[in-house]
């Protein structure tokens, strides 16, 4: 839906097929994930008119605190600590709820007269030709275009049509999500709590809340979600810690099992992939979201450039470039990642102290912790327009 | 393009509707290589998006038009010579250019037609030379000489009859290659020979032009030269760009007629 408002804002054709409809997915049961928006999604947002609808309801992220330990209360002295004041003025980046980008996107895209939304329908079959993909629908329509475009998830049902195979592990990891109303303010402060069985985020929020992400052993997630909410409270403050005055829940918990995803290409004839049908990564980073949003950053410019010059936008000059860009920027940010999650997720001492003066040493050294700032906040490597804050 | 004299003698009816279904098979065919980003035209297909970008910006210029809008060359009657696998007039046609394409080699004209079928364009290819287009009397808003002139027996004459079919007020581009020892190496010793991205024997060396001698056979057509861009190719990043200050090698060529 990001891609097609951008494209249909560049004043391109677009149908989005959505296999579920959009009033359900903008109800708070159908999904209670908030995503870390890098700055440079931030730009991405704002660059398709995004961003005026939903700037209302982003928390912005002042300040990251990253945990070695078990306990807030017991920080070991050893800690890393992002400001954004070592940038400048502008946010690392910001929490939003899920729910509303979509609220958001949906209404974008009600502005937009060369979109075309067709929901609640699935794709039966993607025919794809030389010249032309085309969409089989569920309600027998037939849609036919240059380029059909998979972002239809990390189950990816049409990556999966189309014979593109994936490299795939799962970790030994549950998330929980839930979100959390506290007494105190959290200043714009997100807090990472690396624990052997796997990270503990909190993310802040508008209102006073925050967003949990605890990942923990499934079996141990399993018998957290068969608890009433005063026991799951109980279990959650004491992670929680009491920093923040008390803490109640405000809506429904959800789990997802945690999983490493790769797709061994992103192109096919007339078919690319983008977002998590291509990668799909650890939370602990907050990056999986942002990687999608520059697939989409750098395939829109990739389009829109291609249809100024009125080149085929399904033809393999146009796809190869797209690919080129992204396969490797991806590659290496969910390298990077899942070798963090198993530096960080285990107990073991040696282990722990290295991590622990690595953690330090980087918090001492100011050129090397603005990279890895700038790195989290997006604005780095060679950047689509979009990112950068221009144009398409 | 697509200048080869080779010319199938079992078909002389110049609009080529006398092809059997077989024919037509072997079209696509040739069609599918001729738009294969990394077969034989590969090094056409990387320099492009360089030419369009040209063609549409002044051709915007010139008639006051957006480059970025949806169909910036809508109604704009042009004509390719020398339009091969159709790798040109696509771009127009969806650019929004009533664009015709002419090519001596009946094949060529076969091959663009099954193409552009098959991606759902409609072109008007036409077996024919520019000659018979004026012994007809149309006329152009743009005329594209593109990668042409190196292949023509007579420039004179061709550049003549080309800037005849251009109207009062339109415009003309040329691309081809200068005559310089730099042009021998990269075009006949690597393009042909060492890179192999273009059949052995494509390009006659002698018979590559300077700008200066191309400006002097325009000179007499009335055509005006506007802007002269060197396309240099960067081996590292794989990718063409322009460059006004080296012409050495490829170079593009753009002229307006008075009106």
């Amino acid at each position: 839906m990001t891609l097609g408002c951008a494209l249909a804002k560049a004043g391109l054709d677009v149908v989005v097929i959505d296999r579920d409809a959009p009033a359900e997915q903008q109800e708070g049961a159908y999904d209670g994930r908030a995503s870390a928006i890098s700055y440079g999604s931030a730009q991405v947002f704002k660059g398709i008119g995004l961003w005026d609808l939903i700037e209302a309801d982003v928390s912005p992220i002042r300040d990251v605190r990253v945990v070695d330990g078990n306990q807030i209360e017991g920080i070991s002295p050893l800690f890393l600590h992002y400001d954004h004041r070592d940038l400048g003025d502008e946010p690392l980046g910001y929490i939003i709820e899920n729910r509303v980008t979509r609220v958001g996107l949906f209404k974008l895209a009600q502005t937009l007269e060369n979109l075309i939304l067709i929901s609640p329908v699935a794709v039966e079959s993607l025919d794809r030709q030389r010249g032309y993909a085309e969409a089989h629908l569920s309600d027998g329509r037939v849609i036919r275009a240059d380029l059909a475009v998979a972002a239809d998830g990390k189950f990816s049902p049409i990556r999966e049509a189309a014979g593109i195979s994936q490299t795939t592990w799962k970790y030994d990891q549950t998330a929980i999500v839930c979100t959390v109303e506290h007494e105190r303010d959290h200043e714009g402060v997100a807090v990472e709590l690396f624990q052997p069985t796997g990270p503990f985020a909190m993310l802040p929020m508008t209102d006073n809340r925050s967003n949990i992400v605890w990942s923990e052993d499934p079996r141990v997630v399993k018998q957290l979600m068969a608890l009433d909410d005063v026991a799951f409270l109980a279990e959650l403050s004491e992670k929680f810690g009491d920093w923040l005055g008390k803490i109640r829940l405000t809506g429904p918990r959800f789990s997802y099992p945690l999983s490493f995803s790769l797709a061994s290409t992103y192109l096919s004839e007339r078919l690319v992939l983008a977002g998590d049908s291509g990668h799909g990564i650890h939370p602990i980073a907050g990056q999986g979201f942002n990687m999608g949003i520059r697939d989409v950053a750098a395939l829109a410019e990739v389009l829109v450039d291609a249809k100024r010059l009125g080149l085929d936008l399904g033809g393999p000059m146009v796809l190869e470039k797209y690919e080129q860009w992204r396969r490797f920027d991806n590659v290496m940010l969910a390298t990077v990642c899942d070798g963090l999650l198993r530096l960080f997720s285990n107990d073991n001492q040696p282990l722990r102290l290295a991590r622990d003066m690595g953690l330090a040493a980087v918090n001492k050294l100011p050129p090397l912790k603005k990279l890895f700032m700038r790195h989290a906040m997006g604005v780095v490597g060679d950047l689509p327009r979009l990112v950068r804050g221009e144009a398409l | 393009m697509g200048k080869s004299s080779a010319m199938d003698k079992e078909h002389l009816n110049p609009l080529g509707h006398t092809v059997d279904d077989a024919e037509i098979a072997k079209f696509a065919a040739m069609a599918e290589e001729w738009w294969d980003p990394d077969g034989k035209f590969k090094p056409l297909h990387k320099f492009n998006p360089v030419r369009i970008g040209y063609i549409r910006d002044h051709l915007c210029a010139r008639f006051g038009r957006d480059p970025h809008a949806a169909n910036p060359l809508k109604d704009l009657r042009i004509l390719d010579i020398g339009s091969g696998g159709g790798l040109l007039c696509e771009p127009m046609k969806r650019l929004g250019a009533d664009i015709i394409g002419v090519d001596a080699t009946e094949k060529s004209v076969h091959v663009a037609r099954a193409h552009a079928e098959s991606v759902g364009l409609d072109i008007d290819y036409r077996f024919a030379t520019a000659e018979q287009l004026l012994a007809d009397g149309e006329q152009f808003d743009a005329v594209l000489n593109m990668e042409v002139v190196e292949h023509v027996a007579d420039v004179q004459s061709f550049v003549s009859v080309s800037a005849d079919l251009v109207r009062p007020g339109g415009a003309m581009f040329m691309a081809t290659l200068n005559r310089t020892a730099r042009s021998y190496m990269f075009a006949i010793v690597g393009a042909e020979y060492v890179m192999r991205w273009l059949p052995k024997g494509t390009h006659d060396w002698k018979k590559f032009l300077k700008p200066s001698e191309l400006a002097a056979h325009l000179r007499p057509t009335g055509m005006e030269i506007r802007d002269l861009q060197g396309v240099v190719f960067n081996p590292l990043k794989d990718t063409w760009s322009l460059n006004p200050n080296d012409l050495a090698v490829n170079y593009l060529l753009y002229a307006e007629k008075e009106g």
